[in-house]
């Protein structure tokens, strides 16, 4: 009986033991995760911002002084301690993202979630995302040891914060899904560039366009879906003379389609992903110097993507926001000049059908036969065996889509030609630009940038504005890269790049002012191929035709247009609508509703029921009217939005609008005015019975999520701000400003900006979440450009990074 | 002194030193040890280190995030479903411990007892 007792009681013990130190489902190891000494409550901290901090691989003094907004200047005397502190203070606000994201990107979240992102990870490692950053490692050690350096100095800074961190300060994440944050190194930072390089110039839709080209044919695709629309306000103004252009476009070869049926291809990022930028020449300032603002749109979650950081050594003195892996400010201002960025949608990526040998050793290419290389993917997914994917590559690139993955066929596949692999020193560019004095130092920054293709707005205290649009592009000849290509044929291989002093660009323009809202770069005049890859068309004329209203601007303007809720594309069809729709069947509730939408103003404010009418009608709409396009058996992709308004009031009786389920019946655009309506008013109704009314602000309910799969009680909801896709101020429900900035160029620049979020990564810091209610209400913070010995009263503390001196 | 009193005391000073060697299982050694070197009777055996290490982490719990306006708290506890109350927080995080230094003093009771039969 006692030794049974015993038995039973050590049972307990160890069961007990086994139950609060193991992670069950998603409920942490709850003894780790809750003891206060090295749990949770351990991260229940304030911000540790004072004193002396000894690091071994600083050369010398480091100071940091930090203001009311947890900003961080850094005061280093060299650039190897510089890059260092930033390692280091980046690894201290924001640990576990800098990790997560890294982790993300190489495709290896499976080792921290487990099987649940065993898909995504097969997608990353398929896409070639730890290839090409293995790429630009290789490049840059190879052509620019310096700049790898500083790679190195970061990876110390990082490692050396995480080797004195302590398992009980281990940020909340870590504790959460219990693992441990890993080493540091410079192959991470090219990750994460790559991973910037997936989300702003990742996305491509040319295996669906080939499908809808099987599925309707040339000339109703050309209708659907042009290269040019029948208008274009493009970045670089029309009036552009592009004569010192001296190289020619690639002839076009004898065309030949694959129409190969596609059923299923990879995520990609969100189509929404872009920005606005501008900035206007002195001569449109009411202060006579030029001011540039910048507003990348990206999802909006917590921690945020943007860590704001004051970099400087004697010899320079850059501020703005970095992200946390990559080196040096990315969007900001020296003492010199101010630069932002926004997406250069171009196409960059392009697919190739692969002919492959019996055993998948070789492969098709110009009547031989030339060998595979194969690159072995290890995903190790936590408490399982790890999970190998070959990944075949060609000269193309890797073969994402064979037998083994989202294809059938045994002897084919398809390739990927995507830039993004080439290797290169895009590092570089920021690094250069932190220091750059005017114009022709941007230019030289710009040099080493290939991917992603960005619009890079400039301007400068000597009174230069400018805009650059930055990448490595082929030079196609005319269509490549549209759909689908013969992967055989060297013909359809890209013959060469544009030289990149002919890449389109403008610099202190007639109209002084320079912009750029992710619309088609040029228009027909320019002499290379670009092909529509899904243009903004709406952002972009709001910004211009703001410009161009009146002589002179101030701050004051650039903050009304940063928050702009015009709703241009609404303007555009609604008034048609409510024309041409016939009103005598409506209901007293859609009458209603109906006269709602009449006084609206097109303003996406939050009061308005107007952005939430339009929202649910359009939305509706546009689904009935592309319901050809919803196949579930295969991947398509129905037209973009301006092509779509374009055909619903000029071509209102073709027979896309006919729906294709009312056999009988043959609906004209008309019809499905009206039917979208009643759909909308449906639902609106149900909305208001659930929510209480259908104000914009209920409606959208924009929130920023946190980075791990939202997980409420860090994120944050209901947060009132107006706009919408496709508008200036382009807040969708997840998605939109991630940072906005403006920077007078006074000398020193005077700057203010601000982002959805807040300095700390800790979700028990006061610092974590502290910007979105200013952001939501388009206030702004001071960016306070210190000098290396300069004291004021709004820094709240001043720590020193010394060196371990044993000297 | 009553024995329950030096269990319960021994239990917490154990505790606290031992964390500084283990990780959070430290308390259930603690108990354990305390258990062996003051070993109580019936029920006790379990509630004395269960409420040591209750009050201990509770407290504790407390001392932590109440400087820090219980920020992190308020939301572990949503994460955990228990409504964003960070006093449940510490409830739930005092009975973890409870548990889990109670089950371990009844362990180490058990050893002695076995000890003594085979004597």
């Amino acid at each position: 009986m006692k030794f049974f007792k015993l038995i039973l009681s050590m049972v307990f013990t160890i069961g007990i033991f086994y139950v609060l130190n193991t992670k069950i489902g998603s409920i942490p190891p709850l003894g780790k995760f809750l003891n206060p000494t090295s749990g949770i409550w351990q991260n229940e901290v304030d911000e540790s911002i004072t004193g002396e901090i000894k690091i071994d691989a600083l050369s010398d003094k480091v100071t940091v002084k930090y203001d009311e907004y947890l900003i961080p200047h850094v005061f280093a005397q060299n650039n190897h301690d510089l890059y260092k502190a930033q390692g280091y203070l980046t690894a201290k606000h924001r640990l576990w993202q800098l990790e997560f994201q890294t982790y993300a990107a190489a495709g290896r979240l499976s080792e921290i979630i487990g099987e649940g992102a065993l898909n995504y990870d097969r997608s990353e490692r398929r896409r070639g995302m730890g290839y090409g950053a293995e790429q630009s490692i290789t490049f840059m050690k190879k052509n620019d040891p310096v700049t790898y350096q500083f790679l190195e100095d970061y990876a110390e800074g990082v490692n050396a914060y995480i080797n004195q961190l302590k398992p009980e300060k281990y940020p909340v994440e870590y504790k959460l899904l219990n693992y441990k944050p890993e080493q540091w190194t410079p192959k991470k930072t090219a990750l994460l560039l790559m991973y910037m390089t997936k989300m702003l110039a990742g996305y491509d839709d040319d295996l669906e366009l080939t499908n809808v080209l099987r599925l309707v044919g040339k000339e109703n695709f050309d209708l659907l879906f042009p290269d040019f629309f029948d208008e274009v306000d493009p970045v670089i103004p029309k009036e552009t003379d592009w004569s010192f252009i001296d190289v020619p476009q690639t002839k076009s070869p004898e065309k030949s389609f694959v129409l190969d049926t596609i059923k299923e291809t990879i995520e990609k990022p969100n189509p929404d992903n872009g920005s606005n930028n501008w900035a206007i020449s002195g001569k449109k300032s009411v202060t006579g110097k030029p001011i540039l603002a910048n507003d990348p749109h990206l999802g909006l979650n917590l921690p945020s993507i943007w860590f704001v950081m004051q970099l400087s050594t004697p010899n320079y003195n850059a501020f703005g926001a970095t992200i946390p892996g990559a080196l040096a400010v990315i969007s900001g201002f020296n003492e010199h000049i101010a630069w932002g960025e926004t997406n250069a949608t171009r196409d960059v990526i392009d697919w190739y059908k692969i002919t492959f040998n019996k055993d998948r050793t070789q492969y098709k290419f110009d009547g031989d036969w030339k060998d595979v290389i194969v690159r072995i993917e290890e995903i190790k997914i936590k408490g399982k065996k790890p999970f190998i994917d070959s990944v075949l590559y060609t000269h193309h690139g890797p073969v994402v889509y064979d037998k083994n993955f989202r294809a059938n066929n045994e002897r084919s596949g398809y390739a990927m030609r995507w830039i993004g692999h080439d290797g290169g020193n895009h590092q570089k560019t920021f690094i250069e630009l932190n220091k750059a004095k005017n114009y022709d130092d941007y230019v030289e920054a710009l040099k080493y940038w290939d991917a992603p293709a960005q619009n890079f707005v400039f301007a400068s205290t000597e009174g230069d504005i400018a805009l650059w649009i930055q990448g490595k592009f082929a030079n196609k000849w005319e269509g490549q890269g549209k759909f689908l290509m013969d992967g055989s044929n060297s013909k359809n291989d890209w013959q060469s790049f544009i030289p990149k002093e002919f890449n389109a660009h403008s610099k202190n323009p007639e109209r002084g002012f320079v912009s750029s809202a992710n619309q088609h770069p040029v228009d027909e005049k320019y002499p290379y191929y670009v092909f529509n890859d899904g243009y903004e068309t709406y952002r972009n004329r709001v910004i211009n035709d703001f410009f161009k209203r009146k002589e002179k601007y101030s701050v004051e303007d650039f903050k009304e247009l940063h928050n702009n809720n015009f709703n241009l594309k609404a303007s555009e069809l609604v008034p048609y609508m409510l024309q041409n729709m016939n009103t005598s069947s409506l209901t007293k509730e859609e009458i209603f509703i109906l006269e709602e939408i009449k006084s609206w103003k097109f303003n996406n404010d939050i009061n308005e029921v107007g952005p939430s009418i339009w929202r649910q009608w359009y939305g509706n709409l546009y689904n009935i009217l592309w319901d050809e396009f919803d196949n579930d058996s295969i991947s398509l992709t129905s037209p973009y939005t301006y092509q779509t308004i374009y055909l619903l009031k000029n071509n209102g009786k073709h027979k896309f609008m006919d729906i294709v389920e009312t056999k009988d019946v043959k609906e004209t655009a008309k019809d499905l005015f009206l039917l979208s309506f009643k759909k909308a008013s449906k639902r609106l109704q149900e909305l208001k019975k659930e929510r209480g009314d259908y104000k914009w602000v209920n409606y959208k309910r924009t929130y920023a999520g946190h980075l791990l799969q939202g997980l409420p009680a860090f994120s944050r909801f209901n947060i009132p701000i107006g706009g919408d896709r496709n508008i200036v101020n382009a807040t969708s429900e997840n998605h939109g400003p991630s940072w906005r900035m403006i920077v007078e160029m006074t000398s020193p620049p005077t700057a203010i900006g601000i982002y959805p979020g807040g300095q700390s990564g800790n979700p028990g810091s006061k610092y974590y979440d502290n910007f979105i209610d200013n952001w939501a209400a388009g206030k702004y913070n001071n960016l306070y450009f210190l000098k290396a010995n300069e004291t004021r009263d709004n820094l709240i503390g001043t720590q020193t990074l010394i060196p371990n001196s044993n000297e | 002194m009553n024995k329950n009193i030096l269990n319960f005391i021994a239990t917490i000073i154990l505790s606290v030193v031992l964390s500084l060697i283990f990780p959070w299982w430290s308390i259930m050694v603690a108990a354990f040890i305390a258990s062996i070197l003051f070993p109580l009777k019936n029920s006790k055996i379990f509630f004395v280190p269960f409420l040591a290490i209750l009050l201990y982490w509770g407290f504790y719990s407390y001392a932590l995030s109440s400087i820090n306006n219980f920020t992190l708290a308020k939301k572990i506890s949503q994460l955990l479903m228990l409504g964003g109350d960070p006093y449940l927080l510490m409830l739930v995080t005092g009975l973890v411990g409870g548990i889990a230094a109670g089950i371990s003093g009844v362990f180490g009771k058990q050893i002695i007892n076995t000890l003594k039969k085979n004597k």
